[in-house]
C-alpha cells in the first residue's frame, strides 16, 4: 500500500501540488488522471522519490519514504520498477540487456538463472525473440513491452507507470493496458498508472483519482465516474461529442 | 558571482556522488572497459594525425625562423621535441579532445536526461552520476597519459620526416636536436597536466550533461558550454600547473 498525505509540491514558486492526499492499494490498478498539466506527473515522480516534496508525507507500507535519505530509499527503489512515457531503454543496449541491467546490478544470480528470467520476462510481454533487437529497431508498443519486462525484471511490489500507451494506437494501447492489468492481479503489485486516456480509465481502471491545477477533486471507481457530479471530472471525462452524447442518452434513459 | 558559485557548489556535490560505492563492481568494471574504447581508443587515430601534421610545422617554423649561422642546426631537432613535450602533446592534445571527448560526453549523458534514461536508473536504485559518470574518469584519466606519449613520439616523427622531406635539416643533426639537454622531468610534467586535463574535459562535461534541462536543443548547447569552459579552465590549470611544477 502507498499511502500520501497533505503533499504539496512547488517549481519556482508555482503551486504544482497542493495538499494532496490518497491512498493506493495493492493488487490494484490505481489510476491518476486529469489533463495535461494537471499535476498528475509530478505527483507520480513525488512518490517514487524523482522529485522532492516541499511538504507531506508519502509513506510505502509503514516506511515514511520522503523523509528517508538516498541510500535508505535505494533499497525500496529495488522494489519499484517504473515505465516511463517514452519507454527510457538504454539505447546503448539490446531489449536483453535492457532487462538483464536491474539483475546486474542487483541480484546474486547465476549467469543462466539471469537468463531464464529475462526470457520469462519477455515472454510474458509477448516479445520472445526481440532479445537481440536496440531500442532504434523497436516499434513504440514493443518498446513499451520491453520496459515493461525490465520494469518485472526484480519483482517489484510496486509498479509505476506515466501515460503508458501515450503515442500507440487504439488497439495497442488496449493490449499495454491490458498487460499491466494482468501482471498486477498476477504478481499482486501495486499499480499507479497516470494517464489522461478515458480508454485506459473505462478498460482498467480499479480505483481512478482526478487531479485538476495540483488539487485531488475526486476519488473513486470506473463505475462512479459515469454518475459523479464533480463539474471537473465531468468536463474532463465527457471532453469530445461523442462521450458527451453517450452521457446524455444514458441521463435520458435512466430518467424513462 | 552567485551563479557562479551555485552553479560550483552542484559540481562539487556531482562529484561527491560519483565518489561513492559502485553497486556492482562487475558492471562498472565492464562500462569502464566501454569507455577505454569510446573515449580512448577512439581518439587515438585523431591524436597521431594532429600530432604528425603539428610536430610537422613546428620543425619547419623553428628552421625557418632561425636561419642564421649562429645557431646550430640541431636547435630545431631541441625546438622541435620542447614545443611537444612541453606543450604541444599534453595542452593542445587536451584542447582538441575536450572538443572531442567533451561533446561526445555531454551529448550522451544529456540525451540519456532528457529521455528520462538517468530517472530510469534512479528509479532502479543506481546512483546514475557515479555509473554513467565514474567510468568514464576513469577511462580518461588512465588512458590519456598513454595518447600524450603517442602524441610526443608521433609528433617528433612528423618533425623528422618534415624536416628531412623539406631539406631544412640532415637526420644526424635533427636525431642529434633531440637528444641534446634532454629533461626527463618534462615528461612527468606534461603526464601530470594531462591527468588533470583528463579530468577537467571529463568533470566539466559531464556536469553540463548531466543537469540539462528541456529538449535536443538544450543538449546542443549544453555541449558547447562544455568544450567552452573545459577550454579556458584547461588553459588556466596549465598556467598555474606550470607554475607549480616548473619554478
Amino acid at each position: 500500500m502507498i499511502k500520501v498525505n497533505n503533499v504539496t509540491k512547488s517549481f519556482d514558486g508555482r503551486v504544482v501540488l497542493d495538499d494532496v492526499s490518497v491512498t493506493f492499494e495493492p493488487g490494484r490498478t490505481n489510476l491518476i488522471i486529469g489533463s495535461s498539466g494537471s499535476g498528475k506527473t509530478v505527483l507520480l515522480k513525488a512518490i517514487v522519490g524523482l522529485h522532492d516534496i516541499d511538504s507531506g508525507e508519502i509513506w510505502f507500507e509503514n516506511i515514511l519514504f520522503s523523509k528517508l535519505d538516498f541510500r535508505s530509499r535505494k533499497r525500496i527503489r529495488q522494489e519499484m520498477g517504473m515505465l516511463f512515457q517514452g519507454s527510457a531503454l538504454f539505447d546503448s543496449l539490446s531489449v536483453e540487456a535492457n532487462v538483464r541491467f536491474p539483475l546486474d546490478m542487483f541480484s546474486d544470480m547465476s549467469y543462466r538463472q539471469k537468463s531464464e528470467r529475462v526470457d520469462f520476462c519477455l515472454e510474458r510481454v509477448n516479445l520472445t525473440g526481440a532479445n537481440k533487437l536496440f531500442p532504434s529497431e523497436l516499434s513504440g508498443g514493443m518498446k513499451k513491452r520491453a520496459a515493461i519486462a525490465r520494469a518485472i525484471a526484480l519483482n517489484p511490489k510496486y509498479l509505476f507507470c506515466d501515460e503508458p500507451n501515450s503515442g500507440l494506437d487504439p488497439i495497442t494501447a488496449i493490449l499495454i493496458d491490458n498487460l499491466i492489468k494482468e501482471i498486477t492481479e498476477e504478481f499482486q503489485i501495486t499499480t499507479l498508472v497516470n494517464t489522461h486516456d478515458m480508454n485506459s480509465v473505462m478498460e482498467i481502471g480499479e480505483k481512478v483519482v482526478f487531479i485538476s491545477e495540483g488539487v485531488k477533486c475526486w476519488e473513486g471507481t470506473r463505475k462512479d465516474i459515469l454518475n459523479s457530479d464533480c463539474k471537473l471530472l465531468n468536463d474532463f471525462v465527457f471532453a469530445n461529442s461523442l462521450a458527451k452524447q453517450l452521457k446524455s442518452n444514458t441521463e435520458n434513459n435512466s430518467e424513462i | 558571482m552567485l551563479k557562479f558559485l551555485h552553479e560550483f557548489g552542484n559540481y562539487l556535490i556531482l562529484i561527491g556522488k560519483v565518489f561513492s560505492r559502485p553497486e556492482s563492481y562487475r558492471v562498472y568494471y565492464r562500462q569502464t572497459m566501454r569507455e577505454f574504447i569510446t573515449l580512448g581508443l577512439n581518439s587515438t587515430g585523431i591524436v597521431i594525425i594532429i600530432s604528425v601534421f603539428m610536430g610537422a610545422v613546428i620543425t619547419l617554423q623553428t628552421a625557418y625562423n632561425t636561419e642564421n649561422p649562429i645557431y646550430p642546426a640541431y636547435l630545431i631537432g631541441l625546438g622541435t621535441r620542447d614545443s611537444i613535450i612541453l606543450e604541444f602533446s599534453s595542452t593542445v592534445v587536451a584542447l582538441i579532445l575536450a572538443g572531442k571527448v567533451g561533446s561526445n560526453i555531454t551529448s550522451e549523458i544529456g540525451t540519456m536526461r532528457v529521455t528520462e534514461q538517468i530517472d530510469a536508473l534512479e528509479m532502479m536504485g543506481v546512483n546514475s552520476a557515479s555509473f554513467l559518470i565514474l567510468p568514464k574518469i576513469i577511462a580518461t584519466v588512465v588512458f590519456n597519459p598513454f595518447l600524450t606519449l603517442i602524441s610526443i613520439v608521433v609528433g617528433v616523427a612528423g618533425g623528422w620526416i618534415a624536416g628531412i622531406g623539406a631539406g631544412v635539416i640532415t637526420s644526424s643533426q635533427y636525431v642529434y636536436g633531440i637528444q641534446y639537454a634532454f629533461i626527463p622531468y618534462y615528461i612527468v610534467y606534461s603526464l601530470i597536466k594531462t591527468v588533470f586535463f583528463a579530468f577537467i574535459i571529463t568533470t566539466v562535461s559531464a556536469y553540463h550533461g548531466y543537469f540539462v534541462r528541456g529538449g535536443s536543443l538544450e543538449v546542443g548547447r549544453a555541449s558547447t558550454k562544455a568544450v567552452v569552459y573545459s577550454s579556458i579552465l584547461i588553459l588556466l590549470t596549465n598556467v598555474i600547473l606550470t607554475q607549480l611544477l616548473l619554478s
